[in-house]
């Protein structure tokens, strides 16, 4: 009962939020309403008993993600008002394709209900006397390892990209620069002169 | 008591409201960015849901590949929106034409 009345909970705000994101007038506005989602979403991922995902939901998506969101929206000056011509225009056709695939998608679900799934095919079956998250441990790092090596490398694909595209060179400061300072040889830098007395020296 | 119907629901209705956000938000891309964080977020429930249905695993480790995913895309989707913003001005990708595409 306490668990029907969580999953309510948790599915009426996660909905209510991510409807505030996509309507909110300020973007700043809907990056809370985003972190919000996040949340309760978590809260239906332990309701559903995966720990470990509702976990890594908290900490990716409103640790990583959002944050990220909320230093480029508060750092780039943006006038958002004149980004919202054209809200009105474009709600009927948005309806439309909405509806037409929450339809879509009730059908597929009730298809799904009819037809049924074979339970003896299951990949990894979830044990019952270890945790979840040892449970996902154990399959990660054993028959999945290659794929989350790929996902590693995912992520450091992401993360230099976005350095190389947001990296820029400041011209008109000087900065070390360190391979010249080491390139640089006593023969290239000195001389020795052995000036005559009173010929004075040539600079 | 739950059951799966009620998670592929919320998901569902989540889903529709990330494709709904991308077309009435179409000139504002950190929307559209957040709409698809949206997108994937009903993704993931759904495959949470029937993994927890199912008694499957698999579910859930590929919950987190599609996490990774989403990571990686805000983060290249903010840097591009970045550097367009810098050379423009404006976040305004409906008339982003350079490329006459």
């Amino acid at each position: 009962m306490i668990q029907l009345f969580a999953f309510y909970l948790f599915a009426t705000i996660v909905i209510a939020s991510a409807a505030m994101v996509i309507f909110a007038r300020n973007p700043v506005h809907s990056v809370m309403w985003l972190i919000l989602a996040f949340f309760n979403a978590a809260g239906l991922m332990l309701l559903a008993g995966a720990e470990f995902i509702a976990m890594l939901l908290v900490i990716v998506y409103v640790g990583a993600v959002a944050v990220l969101f909320l230093f480029v929206v508060m750092m780039l000056n943006i006038d958002f008002a004149e980004l919202r011509a054209g809200f009105v225009r474009y709600l009927p056709l948005g309806a439309l394709v909405a509806i037409i695939l929450v339809a879509e998608l009730v059908f597929a679900v009730g298809a799904w209900q009819a037809g049924g799934v074979d339970l003896a095919a299951r990949a990894a079956p979830a044990a019952t006397d270890t945790s979840n998250i040892q449970q996902i441990g154990e399959l990660l790092y054993t028959r999945y390892i290659f794929l989350f090596e790929a996902a590693g490398i995912v992520l450091l694909v992401a993360m230099i990209g976005a350095i190389v595209l947001t990296h820029r060179q400041r011209g008109g400061v000087r900065t070390q620069n360190i391979s010249a300072q080491n390139r640089r040889r006593p023969e290239d830098a000195t001389r020795l002169v052995d000036p005559g007395v009173g010929q004075g020296m040539e600079l | 008591m739950i059951s799966v119907g009620h998670y592929l629901a919320v998901s569902a209705v989540l889903f529709t409201l990330g494709v709904l956000g991308i077309f009435i938000n179409r000139k504002n891309i950190i929307v559209i960015l957040m709409a698809i964080e949206l997108i994937l977020l009903a993704v993931n429930i759904n495959l949470v849901a029937f993994s927890a249905a199912l008694g499957d695993l698999v579910g859930q480790v590929f919950s987190m590949f599609v996490l990774t995913v989403a990571a990686g895309e805000a983060a290249i989707g903010l840097a591009i929106l970045v550097i367009y913003f810098r050379g423009r001005g404006t976040i305004a990708v409906d008339d982003a034409n350079r490329m006459k595409g």
